[in-house]
């Protein structure tokens, strides 16, 4: 993974300072989400009762003279950090009247948003520490068992919790009072991860049986299921453990995303 | 400390341990009798047997016999405990209730004794559901002392003559009335709805009449929505004995036939409406 974005324009730099208060406003952590073109600034916190999940999307090229980005995977290019709105808010405060600011992710000893402000006398930087992110790729199971095991969940709790890890391990698992039921699904297989220098994998020393697990709301998992009538040429997830799953649906022509955030 | 409570003495950890390798032997039989959330099953070295009721006159019963499982052991005499049925249900059909041709569910239920849950094991296609369902203390059942020597009437019939008049019963009607003669009508099933009565009528030598043992001509009348739910079990089975005795209690058994050709009952036991017995209609 690998991520480095420069803005020089002043205009562009008090825009995105503007976008990144308002970010902090509304929650405290939030999920980025990089892609070629874009930025998700993706709020699970509750912003009302319900779950309701809001994220804000920027196009790059709005915003930044240099952009590169390098996903977990070729086919998957795309990046998931954690961060805290607040820290990196702070940080562009400093950037009032910069020459330019640059953005880079780093792993030194653990993954690093790195922004450099350089002013017009001398270069100030600091160091954003983002969360050690728990994210788990991993192919979906069969969706129509998938679908039959959590139509009956569903109908015993209302929160389901999903957890997968690097070795092709997924598990649904509800808990009441009444009742506990756990699924258990093997050798499904994780999407591969591009090994490349810079910022390392995060799979990189970490156990490969440690799970990613979200809690989501059952109904929104049960709703995604229902509607995919034909069989996904790839189906795949991403869990970000405690924050949100993402689901990608390949289809020959279309490709469907789904976002469930983690409840509280 | 009551003698469930202890450990078996061989040292087996369950003191009900059973498995089947097609879970629908089970969940289809469950099925017939789920009209309340809660059942009490009862297990013995016979087999298990599961049962439901309902307003204090209406009583379930589903038997599946040690035979039927491929494993079915019991460490006591008997172990007795009341489960929530519909998550019960839910679980052993966790993988779906359609039955593809040549998949089937795998199950093994373990019961440590009093005040453990019961636990589940499901697979298929190499995927495995485990299940862990809190029971409770077992209700008292009652008790309809339905005995062969107290049967005033009985009658055997095809499952396909009822079907479709249970499936079609006139809801509107509070009651179902059971007529039960030597004499003509000889045995009639009536409904006084909002559009009028319907009466129908099965000779007895009718090709549906398997057994026809009437002594007495009775009328007795149930609640229709107390017998409605047994519409499940009449469309599982191939035939029904219906018995009733002198105080106008009835017995419906239900001979099920299960998708390996083995014999099950359902059975399900209805206290009359009104202390009608008419000695003439």
């Amino acid at each position: 993974m690998r991520f480095r974005a420069k803005i020089v324009d002043l205009a562009c730099l008090n825009h995105f300072s503007r976008v990144i208060n308002t970010i902090a406003k509304l929650a405290k952590t939030c999920t980025l989400r990089l892609t070629v073109s874009k930025l998700y600034f993706i709020l699970s916190d509750k912003v009302a009762n319900g779950g309701v999940s809001m994220w804000c999307e920027l196009c790059q090229g709005n915003f930044f003279d240099e952009f590169q980005m390098e996903g977990v995977a070729a086919e998957h290019n795309e990046i998931y950090l954690e961060l805290v709105p607040d820290n990196l808010s702070r940080a562009l405060k400093t950037a009032q009247s910069a020459k330019a600011v640059k953005i880079k992710l780093t792993n030194k000893h653990c993954p690093c948003l790195r922004v450099a402000v350089e002013l017009k006398e001398e270069v100030a930087s600091g160091m954003l520490l983002l969360w050690s992110i728990l994210l788990v790729s991993i192919y979906l199971p069969v969706l129509k068992t998938m679908k039959s095991v959590v139509e009956r969940m569903k109908n015993l709790s209302n929160s389901i919790v999903i957890e997968a890890n690097l070795s092709g391990e997924m598990n649904l698992k509800i808990e009441t009072d009444l009742v506990s039921v756990t699924t258990h699904f093997k050798d499904l297989g994780n999407p591969p991860w591009a090994s490349e220098d810079g910022c390392q994998s995060s799979a990189q020393g970490r156990d490969l049986e440690n799970m990613a697990e979200a809690r989501i709301d059952i109904k929104k998992l049960q709703q995604l299921l229902a509607g995919q009538q034909v069989n996904p040429t790839k189906a795949l997830c991403n869990i970000v453990s405690k924050r949100i799953v993402h689901f990608i649906l390949l289809h020959e022509d279309v490709s469907l995303q789904y976002f469930i955030p983690a409840l509280a | 400390m009551p003698l469930s409570a202890q450990p078996p003495a061989n040292g087996e950890p369950y003191v009900l341990a059973a498995s089947l390798d097609n879970a629908r032997h089970l969940s289809s039989l469950l099925r017939a009798v789920h009209f309340q959330d809660h059942a009490t099953c009862f297990a013995t070295a016979n087999g298990l047997r599961v049962t439901v009721e309902d307003a204090k006159c209406i009583q379930a019963n589903a038997f599946i016999q040690a035979e039927i499982f491929q494993e079915f052991a019991v460490q006591e005499e008997s172990v007795t405990f009341r489960i929530n049925l519909s998550v019960l249900l839910d679980c052993l059909t966790i993988f779906g209730t359609s039955s593809l041709p040549g998949t089937s569910t795998a199950l093994r239920m373990c019961y440590r004794g009093y005040g453990y849950p019961l636990m589940l094991f499901l697979e298929e296609g190499g995927v495995v559901t485990v299940c862990k369902i809190n029971t409770q203390e077992p209700d008292e059942l009652l008790d309809f002392d339905f005995c062969s020597t107290k049967v005033v009437n009985k009658i055997i019939l095809q499952s396909e003559g009822l079907r479709e008049a249970f499936a079609e019963l006139d809801m509107t009607s509070e009651v179902l009335q059971i007529t039960m003669s030597p004499d003509k009508p000889y045995f009639r099933l009536s409904t006084f709805g909002n559009a009028g009565s319907a009466h129908l009528d099965y000779p007895k030598d009718s090709d549906l009449m398997e057994a026809f043992h009437c002594n007495q001509t009775q009328t007795n009348r149930y609640k229709i929505s107390l017998l409605k739910p047994s519409t499940k079990a009449l469309a599982l089975s191939c035939k029904v004995s219906i018995r009733t005795d002198a105080q106008g209690f009835l017995s419906l058994q239900y001979m099920i036939r299960n998708e390996d050709g083995q014999i099950c009952f359902v059975e399900y036991y209805c206290c009359p409406d009104e202390d009608i017995t008419e000695a003439e209609l």
